[in-house]
């Protein structure tokens, strides 16, 4: 194998992720903003708590929040700790 | 004037991200999502839903335990790590059997040349931004000469010559007498520099 050939190798090993799931992990830090004011709802409010703990990803479309799998993790690590 | 962060490392964007500053995330996942997106669907082979779930839930964890890094020139292992376990525990919930012990065979290995691959990459950013597109397209996008030719109205065989003429820019980019195939560090990493 040439060096050319193994660099093209080396580039093929790292393909483009789907645009969508980069644009998500970037919003990250907008995201935990604005979940900070809804988990503290929650720790405060024991039926929304209840919501939360009976299915988190519809009280996360009721409050307008799309329930990604980025967001739901990182609620349910803030609500399990 | 804000500082250049595609030429920051490691350390200097873990400390922006640190106190807040959204558009050093912004690089990190850049910089990154190579490299979580092939672990999960390249080393262990996820099915797509699965690699997303495990892409998402690596960049979650970083960002949430970027406090707890010990040492900020350490990320790319770091990311490696959180990754290799996202996609353990991946298999695990699909009911695949799969012991922590004796992982997939060849993971470490595939690991090591994700790590070289990232250098190539980091020298590839720094190539023209016409070759870079051109590699880009035909090696990471997996497109073909035609389709590239019509998005950048060339003709088939002026993207083949610049895809071979950039290849060797690439390789001359790389560190000189630097043997491919060895280990190397890769991204824009503190000992990269």
């Amino acid at each position: 194998m040439t060096p050319e050939e193994r660099i093209a190798e080396l580039l093929r090993a790292l393909p483009t992720p789907p645009k969508g799931w980069v644009e998500a992990a970037k919003e990250l830090p907008a995201a935990h903003r604005g979940l900070a004011t809804l988990v503290e709802r929650i720790e405060h409010d024991e039926r929304l708590r209840a919501d939360a703990v009976a299915d988190l990803e519809a009280l996360l479309q009721a409050e307008g929040v799309e329930p990604t799998s980025a967001v739901v993790a990182h609620l349910r690590r803030r609500l399990a700790g | 004037m804000q500082p250049r962060l595609d030429t920051a490392t490691d350390t200097e964007l873990v400390a922006l991200c640190r106190v807040g500053d959204d558009r050093a995330w912004t690089e990190l996942v850049d910089r990154y999502a190579r490299y979580v997106h092939a672990i999960a669907s390249r080393v262990y082979r996820l099915p797509h839903t699965d690699a997303e779930d495990v892409f998402q839930e690596v960049f979650a964890r970083i960002y949430e335990r970027l406090d707890s890094l010990r040492d900020d020139g350490a990320l790319r292992p770091w990311i490696a790590q959180t990754a290799r376990r996202c996609s353990v525990d991946a298999l695990r919930r699909s009911g695949r059997e799969l012991s922590v012990a004796a992982p997939p065979e060849g993971v470490d290995e595939s690991l090591a040349r994700l790590d070289e691959a990232l250098a190539v990459r980091a020298a590839l950013e720094d190539l023209s931004p016409e070759c870079r597109e051109v590699l880009d397209r035909f090696f990471c996008r997996d497109e073909s000469y035609l389709t590239i030719g019509v998005e950048l109205e060339l003709p088939a065989g002026t993207i083949a010559s610049r895809i071979s003429r950039c290849l060797v820019r690439l390789k001359d980019r790389l560190e000189p007498g630097r043997k491919l195939g060895a280990r190397a560090s890769g991204g824009k990493m503190d000992d990269n520099r």
